[in-house]
């Protein structure tokens, strides 16, 4: 393991150290009354002000992995990797009046989970059940796609070593996360995002200044662009005609699926009250502007003639920070990108624990099951998940973690009618949402089996199945070229399915069940009678049997 | 001021609905439907897919997306400053988180001791 850039790890191991003590510190807050502000990292009291929901969501929401993949996408693909600005607008507006309700009936009703509201609100244990896994199922491989941004950090930093060796530091900083997690909870990450956002915003802006200043402006960068992706007749540096339709249904998908993930929601049901969401979904798309500079760094990894490590394209982002910085603050760019995975990687397991736990253990394994063994059982699986995490990277082939997010996206999708549907009206049967779910799911898997991967250049076929997320119409018999997300198609679906079966259901009146929630939960204000406290994910018992230990008196 | 009595607080999920006991709001404004204008606008993919007019060397495809950015944020704002509650509901929200923070203070402190 020679040429290991010594300035850089040194920064790099300093800055981590600097945040696994502030992980495991983190606990230990809660219970200092007198310390200012500090109460407030306790997600006990669910007290998340502005600020910290602004730098939670946006170190949950923007990860590691997105950094790392979309400026590799750039590079790779061009105009078609910006779809994550579009993207990331698109969705406050979209979502700025739905997480208030969610947040409202949440707090009235002790929901920790999604599955735990489709439960209640359409009295339904087997939808519950299936959004349970699909939000496990979609979240297990996000996180191991946060290892897949540490690891291409490490690569670039000269860690090239194959076997258990060359993993170690990987495993390592896995293990600390675990660790803190497992003792600190939701704390540990609401803290860590402080100093990943910062870290984040400072290699941002500097990056910005001084790379289009050594590559010439960003008329060299946008002219080497328009170079590279007009050759053979490509389309430059904007999309091709046919690419248009599958670009907006990417982003629009994208978005719609992004607040249905389970770390998404624990995020929002850890704010104080709903005038701090609504100020967030104003506030948070500052981060899209963020990203919107990253996605170019992939233009300048063009423009510098940056060439990425072996056949992984997510080093090119590292590898240019390499050639472009001098080695300190190449070690605070790393740390920003490796500390930046931590964050995400500790709410999505805390949030598939939390599934797991509620929806799966309590309501089919031990119905009985008290308390203390829940909250042990939600520990246990948040170390599992992680676990499971780094095993998924290093002994699958990470590809097979970057397929399994893009189904994942897809998948999520069809907890759309019953999650975020379901706040607004309960006129689709649950039988009807089953089907619907069941029939999106096949559709969507079956278009992304059915996507091979083409080489860029040639045409010819790398991957015969699931290569991408551009699903050709002309597959289903349209005389175009245009392609389209098949998360948008298998909602569609989805969608026509339960308005169908619901009227099938309504007219042989089948029993939809009862609601277990009532129309004034969904507008519920925080200082209504109704609203309590909801536990810590992690420190405490789930709600619903600690019902007294959590409700406030 | 003595809290008021909270003997519905501890309702477990599925208890009977909290119909009379909370009261009834609408989150529905017309000023909602300004919501519309950031979904669409960046949806709609011919407004920028092309080179020109450049922006300092940006093509318009870079320049307008990243301009779609502010115009979210401006109407987001604007949406939840026009549909914002009264002071008096405001701060009443902020006391009811202040009331929670030093209950919690307290059964802490009950159990360090």
């Amino acid at each position: 393991m020679n040429g290991i850039n010594v300035v850089e790890l040194t920064i790099v191991v300093i800055l981590f150290l600097l945040v696994t003590v502030m992980g495991f510190a983190a606990s230990r807050w809660r219970s200092a009354q007198n310390l200012m502000h500090l109460d407030e990292w306790g997600l006990g009291g669910r007290s998340f002000g502005t600020w910290i929901t602004w730098f939670l969501l946006g170190g949950d929401l923007y990860t590691a992995y997105t950094f790392v993949a979309v400026p590799a996408l750039m590079f790779g693909a061009g105009a078609a990797g910006f779809f994550a600005v579009p993207y990331t607008i698109v969705i406050y507006p979209l979502v700025f009046l739905v997480v208030i309700r969610l947040w409202s009936v949440s707090h009235v009703r002790g929901f920790v989970t999604p599955a735990d509201f489709v439960r209640s609100r359409f009295d339904s244990p087997t939808m519950a059940l299936l959004v349970a896994i699909t939000g496990i199922v979609a979240t297990m491989p996000y996180i191991a796609l946060q290892l897949v941004g540490i690891s291409a950090v490490l690569k670039s930093m000269g860690f090239n070593g194959t076997g258990l060796a060359g993993e170690l530091p990987l495993i390592i900083a896995f293990l600390i996360l675990a660790l803190y997690t497992y003792n600190s909870g939701l704390r540990a990450p609401a803290l860590i995002a402080f100093v990943k956002d910062g870290l984040i915003y400072l290699t941002i802006i500097v990056a910005v200044i001084v790379i289009p200043s050594k590559l010439g402006g960003w008329a060299g960068i946008f002219g080497a662009a328009q170079t590279k992706f007009s050759a053979n007749g490509g389309p430059g540096v904007i999309l091709p005609a046919t690419g248009q339709l599958g670009y907006a249904t990417l982003a629009l998908g994208s978005a719609l699926a992004l607040f249905l993930y389970p770390h998404s929601i624990t995020g929002v049901l850890a704010a104080s009250n709903r005038d701090v969401l609504k100020r967030n979904m104003s506030a948070l798309p500052i981060y899209s502007l963020a990203l919107g500079f990253i996605a170019l760094l992939g233009f300048m990894a063009i423009a510098a003639g940056t060439k990425p490590i072996g056949t992984d394209g997510n080093t090119i982002v590292p590898n240019l920070f390499q050639e472009m910085f001098p080695s300190w603050f190449t070690g605070i760019a790393f740390s920003a990108i490796a500390i930046g995975a931590l964050v995400p990687a500790a709410i999505m397991s805390i949030a598939a624990a939390n599934l797991f736990t509620r929806n799966v253990y309590k309501e089919f394994l031990k119905k009985d099951a008290t308390p203390e063994q829940e909250a042990r059982v939600a520990k246990i699986t948040s170390l599992v998940v992680k676990l499971g995490a780094v095993a998924a990277i290093l002994f699958i082939n990470p590809q097979f973690s970057i397929d399994l997010q893009l189904i994942g996206g897809v998948i999520i999708l069809q907890t759309l009618p019953s999650v975020a549907l379901g706040l607004y009206t309960r006129w689709m049967h649950r039988g009807a949402l089953v089907a619907g779910w069941a029939t999106g799911m096949v559709v969507g898997l079956w278009m992304l089996y059915e996507i091979p991967k083409l080489d860029p250049a040639t045409k010819a076929v790398v991957k015969a199945h699931f290569g991408g997320s551009a699903y050709a119409l002309s597959k289903l018999g349209f005389d175009t070229k245009a392609t389209i997300y098949p998360g948008i198609v298998s909602l569609l679906v989805n969608l026509l399915v339960v308005i169908v079966i619901t009227m099938i259901l309504r007219a042989m009146k089948v029993s939809d069940g009862v609601d277990g929630t009532a129309e004034t939960d969904y507008t519920a204000e925080r200082e209504d009678p109704t609203v309590r406290d909801l536990p810590d994910p992690l420190a405490s018992a789930p709600p619903g049997l600690a019902g007294e230990a959590s409700a406030r008196r | 001021m003595a809290a008021p009595p909270r003997g519905t607080a501890s309702t477990p999920p599925g208890a009977p609905p909290t119909e009379g006991v909370a009261p009834r709001r609408s989150d529905r404004s017309p000023w909602n439907w300004l919501l519309l204008v950031p979904i669409v606008l960046p949806l709609i993919v011919p407004l920028y897919n092309a080179t020109d007019p450049l922006l300092g060397s940006w093509p318009r495809f870079y320049w307008l997306q990243l301009a779609f950015v502010p115009l979210g944020v401006i109407t987001t704002a604007l949406v939840y400053r026009m549909t914002r509650r009264s002071e008096g509901e405001r701060r009443a929200a902020q006391d009811a988180i202040a009331r929670d923070t030093s209950a919690r203070d307290a059964s802490a402190r009950d159990r360090e001791r």
